[in-house]
């Protein structure tokens, strides 16, 4: 068991290092984020000018809630992304069937190589933003210092959650021809149930109410709520439990997939 | 007529590296060191050199990539930097390691797009694809796409690309690397025959054998300089290169002794004999099968680095 | 005026090239070409929604957005179906990719922005396009000479402007290749900006946005102008009429920009 965390700690480092040598690159997409931020906060702002207290937030929450997504944006990949890019590369090159007879456990290898990514990714797509956010453009930061370790720990949960979702859309690449299509979809459905471009609270009332069951749900809008305290005591707790739960149920379908998967490659020899 | 000509060309980079954290030191690398020679019409030409000496930026200046630091350069009646467009006409290029062809199209597409973009007549350009088809064997792959062609037939297929609008020079970068002895053999054999044909060629190339085959010129290229400027027989003997006859006795014995040669290696069985390489292999073999109980054997030709390195020891020693 | 028609030939020549590259594999292409046009009317969707809980935003109705937005989609979307792609090229540097286009008997610039070309990015024209006819008809102008002319200026000089900004600002790859990210915030950021109306945004981004980069230009000053709108910065009114010079002004520096670089690449190596 120790050996085993130790070996997916190792894996996740590994990602985090590989990430951390595109410094320059990720530097830019950061100030690209913050670009983003003014731009939407700005829309947001004149929206809520226009309706105070707009689906429960008010405007400098409704401010904190555009610099907090963008902070994410890149780290949750809710655009897709992340491991997908290389396991694509897998795909294309055919040693995805290989991958598949390592003793590493091909779904624990890429879950670990993600929150590697991730975990580089939030510390700077994720810090300069909420930096810049907080220092010049009214973001406000948590009142409770407690805030901090939950907010971290939803993030965790959402990318969890998110390659959980991409996980399953990669596995269609063993059906699929080309599951580039499928991916590019599937991202768009991300970017827009995950509250990305607007809380899900703005949606109309039974879009809304569908949008926040979803597993999207967990991978942006949770996270915000949690950073502008939404809610308190148990009740973060019930957050928290949402992201764990379809945290779970997805990474139990990539299981069952990935055993068809493997049979299937058993079977016609990929 | 001569067809390149170089001037006491010169290329310098700058090359920044980290000293400490956040410092950076430049230093300028002198890639092409004051180069000077001249090709004539119909000549083919080797051009070799350890990795790093310069090899490729010099073909990179040929081709107007690369704007040269210092000196003088023609190719074709044009100075390749400034007229580069002009001069990719009047030129082939092929790379080794990388494809001018369309991934995922049918070779043919390729074809196409260079009878336009290179504006070859149609009756000119179905006269040149007749001719690559006949001599590269490209009938069956024409319409196969190029991501399914193996690397021989890629290479045929690029060199088709190259010279489908009758280039004056071609300029080939290992043309026969990776390939098999099958494909390194067609391969050659078009080179010879595009040559005979009277364009000129100048390749780069890391095996002996497309030189002594197809050059009857060798430059040696090496700190940006050129080092050797003759025929292959030159190069031996300027470089003192050596072949070698590996020889597979029946059981392990003392070295053995033969005229004109020295053993350079034994490992159990088998011995290493090292002999001047423009000396016959015969009368050693012969004499060796006299006195040995011999399993096998072949001989092995130079190694361009060891030629090389030799060619140097002997210039530094006197 | 021959180098120019062979300019825009071989640049044509390659991109079908790549067209039919792309159409090599068929399925994926028409998902992909969906989640293109999804893709694009995500933000407009956003816009939607916001009208939902709202009938003015910063002043402006929904179909007086619409005009900025679908005159700021065709702006971007023409020039990346055009050149897009030349925010590769630091990319193609690395690789040595730029080399082999360098040996064609082409222009540099119309090789590498003919790379990757797919009939897929027609996809935010065409949505922009039927955004802005919408718009057309549900604001109901009274339509003179002068509103006539402001219209086709903006279709032809918005496209313009921007593709001088992603060729200028991609010249910046030849001495620095991981600045493509930065210059995302400059092109797409500014698309982004120009859907909304001038007078969501601070003063000092308008400030930077229209006598730096100026994106102004593109659509705001002349939407003004149709609309009979006070200027929130109250420039004089023949700023309104000067796109193209800007346009050609802009096309101008970034033509240097790309000669300079190529020279510097061509004669630095780096």
């Amino acid at each position: 068991m120790r050996q085993a965390v130790g070996l997916y700690l190792t894996i996740a480092r590994g990602a985090f290092r590989r990430y951390s040598t595109y410094r320059m690159a990720t530097f830019s997409g950061a100030v690209t984020n913050s670009v983003f931020a003014v731009i939407l906060a700005a829309t947001f702002l004149a929206l809520w000018r226009a309706r105070p207290g707009l689906g429960g937030y008010d405007a400098r929450a409704a401010v904190t809630y555009i610099w907090v997504s963008q902070a994410l944006l890149v780290s949750v990949a809710a655009w897709g992304g992340g491991f997908q890019d290389e396991l694509q590369t897998r795909f294309r090159s055919g040693d995805i069937a290989v991958d598949l007879y390592r003793p590493v456990d091909f779904q624990g290898w890429w879950l670990a190589t993600d929150l590697g990514r991730a975990g580089f990714q939030l510390l700077v797509r994720g810090g300069v933003p909420l930096a810049v956010g907080a220092l010049w453009f009214g973001a406000r930061l948590p009142r409770s210092p407690l805030t901090w370790p939950l907010f971290l720990l939803s993030a965790l949960l959402a990318v969890v959650v998110s390659f959980g979702v991409r996980f399953l859309v990669s596995l269609s690449g063993f059906w699929l021809h080309d599951a580039e299509g499928l991916r590019a979809l599937t991202g768009v459905a991300s970017m827009f149930l995950s509250g990305m471009l607007l809380p899900l609270t703005l949606f109309p009332a039974g879009a809304g109410a569908v949008a926040r069951a979803l597993p999207w749900a967990a991978i942006v809008q949770l996270p915000c709520d949690v950073f502008l305290e939404r809610r308190h005591g148990l009740a973060v707790l019930g957050e928290l439990g949402f992201q764990l739960g379809w945290a779970l149920v997805l990474f139990g379908l990539g299981r069952v997939g990935l055993r068809l998967a493997t049979r299937k490659v058993v079977v016609q020899g990929g | 007529m001569e067809l390149i000509e170089l001037d006491r060309v010169s290329r310098t980079f700058t090359v920044r590296s980290k000293a400490g954290r956040l410092r950076r030191r430049r230093h300028e690398v002198r890639a092409v060191d004051g180069l000077s020679f001249t090709v004539r019409a119909g000549e083919c030409v080797g051009y070799i050199g350890p990795n790093g000496a310069g090899k490729s930026t010099t073909i990179k200046m040929l081709t107007g990539i690369l704007v040269p630091s210092a000196g003088r350069l023609r190719v074709a009646g044009v100075d390749p930097a400034r007229e580069r467009v002009a001069l990719a006409r009047r030129i082939g290029v092929v790379f080794g390691q990388r494809t001018t062809l369309w991934w995922d199209l049918p070779l043919r597409d390729s074809y196409e797009l260079a009878r336009r973009l290179y504006r070859i007549e149609p009756a000119r350009y179905a006269a040149n694809l007749e001719r690559c088809v006949e001599l590269l064997q490209l009938g069956d792959l024409l319409d196969t796409p190029v991501r399914q062609l193996s690397l021989g037939q890629r290479m045929r297929g690029d060199l088709g690309a190259a010279l489908l609008h009758d280039p004056q020079v071609l300029y080939l970068d290992e043309p026969t690397i990776g390939l098999d002895v099958l494909s390194k053999a067609r391969v050659r054999e078009f080179l010879r025959e595009v040559n005979a044909a009277g364009t000129t060629v100048l390749l780069t190339t890391h095996d002996l054998t497309d030189i002594e085959q197809l050059c009857g010129r060798v430059m040696v290229i090496d700190h940006g300089r050129l080092v050797f400027d003759g025929d292959l027989a030159g190069l031996h003997a300027a470089g003192r290169s050596e072949r070698t006859l590996v020889v597979d006795l029946a059981r392990p014995g003392p070295p053995i002794e033969a005229p004109g040669a020295r053993v350079v290696k034994v490992a159990g069985a088998r011995q290493w004999l090292a002999f001047p390489a423009e000396q016959s292999a015969a009368p050693i073999v012969a004499a060796v099968a006299d006195r040995y109980p011999l399993q096998d054997l072949s001989v092995r030709e130079p190694v361009i680095e060891d030629v090389i390195a030799r060619m140097y020891a002997g210039a530094v020693g006197g | 005026m021959a180098e120019l028609r062979w300019a825009v030939t071989s640049w044509r020549l390659a991109a079908a090239m790549w067209m039919r590259a792309a159409t090599a594999y068929r399925t994926s292409f028409v998902l992909l070409a969906a989640a293109s046009l999804l893709v694009c009317s995500l933000d407009f969707v956003v816009l939607l929604l916001m009208f939902h809980h709202t009938d003015r935003l910063g002043g402006w109705r929904l179909p007086e957005i619409g005009l900025l937005y679908g005159t700021a989609g065709i702006a971007i979307g023409v020039a990346d179906f055009l050149l897009g792609t030349v925010d590769g090229l630091g990319e193609r540097i690395r690789t040595g990719a730029l080399d082999t286009l360098l040996l064609r008997p082409a222009p540099a610039l119309s090789m590498v922005c003919a790379e990757r070309f797919t009939l897929r990015r027609l996809a935010r024209p065409a949505q922009a396009t039927a955004v802005l006819l919408w718009a057309l008809h549900a604001l109901d102008l009274h339509w003179s000479w002068d509103k006539v002319l402001l219209l086709a200026m903006m279709l032809v000089c918005g496209p313009v402007i921007f593709g001088a900004l992603f060729v200028g600002l991609s010249s910046v790859q030849f001495f620095w290749g991981e600045a493509r990210e930065l210059q995302n915030s400059a092109t797409y950021g500014g698309a982004t900006l120009l859907q909304y109306p001038p007078d969501v945004f601070a003063r000092d981004l308008l400030l930077g946005v229209t006598f730096g980069v100026p994106l102004a230009f593109v659509n705001w000053l002349p939407t003004l102008q149709i609309l009979g709108r006070p200027d929130p910065l109250g420039l004089p009114v023949v700023c309104r009429f000067a796109a193209p010079l800007v346009a050609a002004a802009a096309a101008g520096a970034a033509g240097l920009a790309w000669r300079a670089g190529l020279r510097a690449y061509r004669s630095t190596g780096s």
